[in-house]
């Protein structure tokens, strides 16, 4: 059991080390607080563009959802960081991070406003333009709050996905948690970096975890 | 626009790597296909055993599914691969990558199944005692074809969702698509390569993304 403890959570380790993750912890943070705003803008956007009468532009909307959908973030990621500079445009880990991020998580948060938006019946809107509210006041102020609290379970849930997702920055040596604790586990030899790591992301996301379960056992017919 | 072609789409280059990337592409629908046709049934057996309510067990499996759905999955493989060696225990990076995954699909599908169980009504478990049906009977006839009815929606894009995990296996040097298509990208200094691997996950991952909108359009207007 102590040889246990020596190897898995070796205190020792964790007080050498623990100024390097908490280093990777505010990198994670970081990516977060830029690319989890980003996403939900550009899903809002994306979602309520799809409401505007032009068939192509829908079109063209569900093309981009779908396929971003389709794309392992990984892929994307990749693709953005070594395959973008061929084409002259080098983006560094932080900025293609976020990118790949944004672009991902908007094509999930678009879905999820989208479908927020369809469960508001149409004579609400209609009744909102009738009462002399523009089109941008009838959503924001009768659309948006509804349809935002029909889906407030899984625009949790989605923002917990994304926070996790930051974890693949670490594949182009962005040194957010996950990287932070791979380098100190090659520099002490021991598990208990990626033991630690693992733990704070288990801090930080079992709360949520716990909400989202909390919020979908209230909205009884849920449908993903 | 000659740049973009020379650049990303010389497929003469890859001439040479055609049976490579198939096999590449191969492994990753051989996880995908592994870890949903063990994680699903999993989470669903997970589910039935919490339904009998038995505390210190239902306690575990609560503790079991959060663990699952807080932690990255890439952590998770991380993890799996790097620190349960110090166990003893050494996985290939195959076993290790779908394992992690496993635990994680086993983990949201029974958080889906246990919601659907628990939303089809209280009437249907009466109606089926008071008709004579045992427990089991009511359950594994009334109830559960109910439930999983329900969660088909929410099951294949979790499903799906986790199948794109494959692709996390490179970290740990997985010959999957990803990383085969990223080494050759760096063997012949040409990215044509990840453009045939992002045109391959396309092929294997939209159809079940349309699949989703269709699903869920029959199961907002019921006939």
């Amino acid at each position: 059991m102590s040889d246990l403890v020596a190897t898995f959570l070796n205190l020792d380790v964790l007080r050498q080390i623990w100024p390097l993750l908490l280093q990777g912890l505010w990198m994670t943070l970081a990516l977060a607080i830029v690319a989890v705003p980003l996403s939900i803008a550009l899903g809002i956007v994306v979602a309520v563009a799809q409401d505007l009468p032009s068939r192509p532009l829908r079109a063209l909307l569900a093309v981009y959802t779908d396929v971003l959908r389709a794309f392992p973030p990984l892929v994307l990621l990749i693709f953005i960081f070594y395959g973008l500079p061929f084409l002259g445009v080098k983006l560094t880990g932080f900025p293609a991070a976020v990118l790949a991020l944004t672009l991902n998580g908007s094509s999930y948060f678009s879905e999820i406003f989208r479908a927020g938006l369809e469960s508001i019946p149409k004579g609400q809107r209609e009744a909102a333009r009738s009462t002399g509210l523009s089109w941008l006041q009838s959503m924001s102020y009768v659309v948006i709050p509804q349809g935002a609290r029909n889906v407030l379970p899984d625009l949790v849930s989605n923002t917990v996905e994304l926070v996790k997702q930051t974890s693949i920055a670490s594949v182009v040596a962005l040194q957010e948690l996950l990287r932070s604790a791979q380098i100190a586990q090659g520099l002490v030899y021991n598990p208990t970096p990626l033991v630690a790591a693992a733990a704070i992301y288990l801090l930080m996301f079992w709360p949520f975890v716990r909400i989202v379960s909390r919020l979908q056992r209230k909205s009884v017919a849920h449908f993903g | 626009m000659d740049q973009i072609i020379h650049y990303f789409f010389d497929f003469s280059l890859m001439k040479t790597y055609w049976p490579e990337i198939l096999w590449g592409f191969l492994v990753t629908v051989e996880m995908s296909i592994l870890t949903v046709a063990i994680g699903i049934p999993l989470g669903l057996a997970i589910a039935i055993v919490r339904l009998y309510r038995i505390v210190p067990l239902n306690a575990l499996i609560v503790l079991y599914i959060d663990f699952f759905r807080s932690i990255p999955q890439l952590v998770l493989i991380v993890l799996t691969y790097f620190a349960v060696p110090y166990f003893g225990l050494v996985l290939e990076p195959f076993a290790a990558t779908v394992l992690a995954l496993v635990l994680v699909l086993s983990s949201f599908a029974e958080e889906i199944f246990w919601a659907c169980i628990n939303s089809v009504s209280r009437g249907q478990w009466e109606a089926g005692r008071s008709t004579g049906l045992g427990f089991n009977q009511t359950l594994f006839q009334v109830v559960l074809p109910q439930a999983i009815r329900m969660s088909i929606p929410p099951l294949t894009n979790r499903a799906i969702a986790i199948s794109k995990g494959t692709t996390l296996g490179s970290v740990v040097a997985v010959p999957e698509l990803l990383n085969v298509t990223s080494s050759i990208q760096s063997n012949v200094a040409n990215p044509t390569a990840l453009t045939v691997g992002a045109v391959l996950f396309l092929l294997l991952f939209l159809p079940f993304v349309r699949f989703t909108r269709w699903l869920e359009r029959v199961y907002s207007h019921p006939s």
